[in-house]
């Protein structure tokens, strides 16, 4: 199976600084399982979003300011947006929303193929969101209402250490 | 990724009252019957069919990108199998004031504009799509002539290029329900639009 992995850097002048969007994109979820879901120190949420999701949108400044806020974390917005939506809406979207947080795009269409190594209870809806740490994980097909639900949601699976 | 599954059960099991996770139809239950209005204004339900082999139940809407890149499919299987004794029924599970796209008015335009060949049914008061376990647009419900669930979930596996796809789930499904075998796979998975609800306060 052909591994394909792109990186695209978007740089743009924002003033004095420099906003770098840097995507990365996956096109078989094997090689997105490798790189992205690790399991290390560190604890990793993992956000399933995308640009034509309502719900995702309206929760993702949450999952910014977790990334900005919260220094036990690390979070990973997985776009699921299609391979060519990448340059016409990902790229500008993530421009004009100023997210920080590392976006991948994950555009491997076998869902069904994939999703169940996620967790066996999503049932492809989303938002969804992943949490690993080492190898605990937990997983929800559920969308967060405020920056604090969120936060409360994350330490709580931290504090479970 | 290989997580030990007793801590993971152990964690879930701190996590129930977190979890949003629906409990819906698996194969081999028995669907409920519903009586629902169509675009064309009249009631429908699987009960006026006597003569029907079985059931495509999809759950669906007019705006999630997932829902329109099947909709001509969708149409295109309501056509091939209702010569052979399938009937498809669509169901548009949102709630029109969360998602004010889903109105009665514009799923009528919808069926006009891409000449849907089946009736495109308002779940009121959003009553049917739980008692299914539908989650998302588009889900799929395919029940034989005594609406025994037979199969679950996807219509193929690619959303984006109905020429790419390589498995036909929803077709296969069908076919083994008329060679009267069971479906295999039985159920699929898929990325849809969430259900829109209003929020509960």
């Amino acid at each position: 199976m052909r591994l394909i992995f792109t990186l695209f850097f978007v740089l743009t002048s924002m003033g004095c600084s420099k906003l770098s969007a840097q995507i990365a994109v996956y096109e078989k979820f094997d090689a997105f399982e490798k790189a992205v879901l690790k399991e290390d120190d560190n604890t990793y949420v993992v956000n399933f979003w995308a640009t034509w999701c309502a719900p995702c949108i309206k929760e993702l400044p949450y999952f910014e300011q977790l990334h900005k806020d919260n220094p036990k974390v690390k979070v990973i917005l997985v776009s699921l947006d299609s391979r060519k939506d990448l340059e016409k809406k990902l790229i500008p979207f993530v421009a004009k929303k100023q997210l920080t947080a590392e976006v991948i795009l994950l555009s491997d269409k076998d869902y069904n193929a994939w999703l169940n190594k996620i967790d066996d209870s999503w049932s492809g809806a989303i938002p969804a969101t992943l949490i690993i740490s080492g190898k605990r994980k937990l997983f929800a097909e559920r969308e967060f209402e405020n920056f604090t639900e969120l936060n409360n949601y994350v330490n709580a699976f931290i504090n479970h250490n | 990724m290989k997580f030990l599954p007793l801590l993971i059960l152990f964690f879930s099991s701190l996590f129930l009252g977190e979890t949003t996770e629906s409990n819906g139809y698996q194969p081999g239950d028995k669907a409920t019957d519903f009586k629902l209005k169509s675009v064309d204004g009249k009631m429908y339900s699987m009960a006026d069919y006597k003569d029907a082999k079985g059931f495509i139940v999809v759950f669906t809407c007019n705006t999630c990108p997932f829902a329109i890149k099947y909709e001509d499919r969708i149409n295109a299987i309501a056509k091939k199998y209702k010569s052979k004794g399938y009937v498809l029924l669509a169901i548009n599970p949102n709630d029109p004031e969360a998602q004010p796209a889903d109105t009665f008015e514009l799923m009528q335009e919808k069926a006009k504009e891409k000449g849907f060949v089946f009736p495109y049914l308002v779940d009121e008061g959003q009553k049917i799509y739980p008692q299914y376990g539908a989650t998302k647009t588009p889900h799929v419900f395919l029940l034989d002539k005594n609406l025994i669930v037979k199969y679950i979930g996807a219509i193929d596996d690619n959303s984006d290029d109905a020429s790419a796809v390589k498995e036909k789930y929803l077709e296969n499904a069908i076919r083994a329900l008329d060679n009267g075998t069971e479906p295999s796979p039985a159920t699929t998975k898929a990325i849809g639009c969430s259900i829109k609800t209003k929020k509960k306060a």
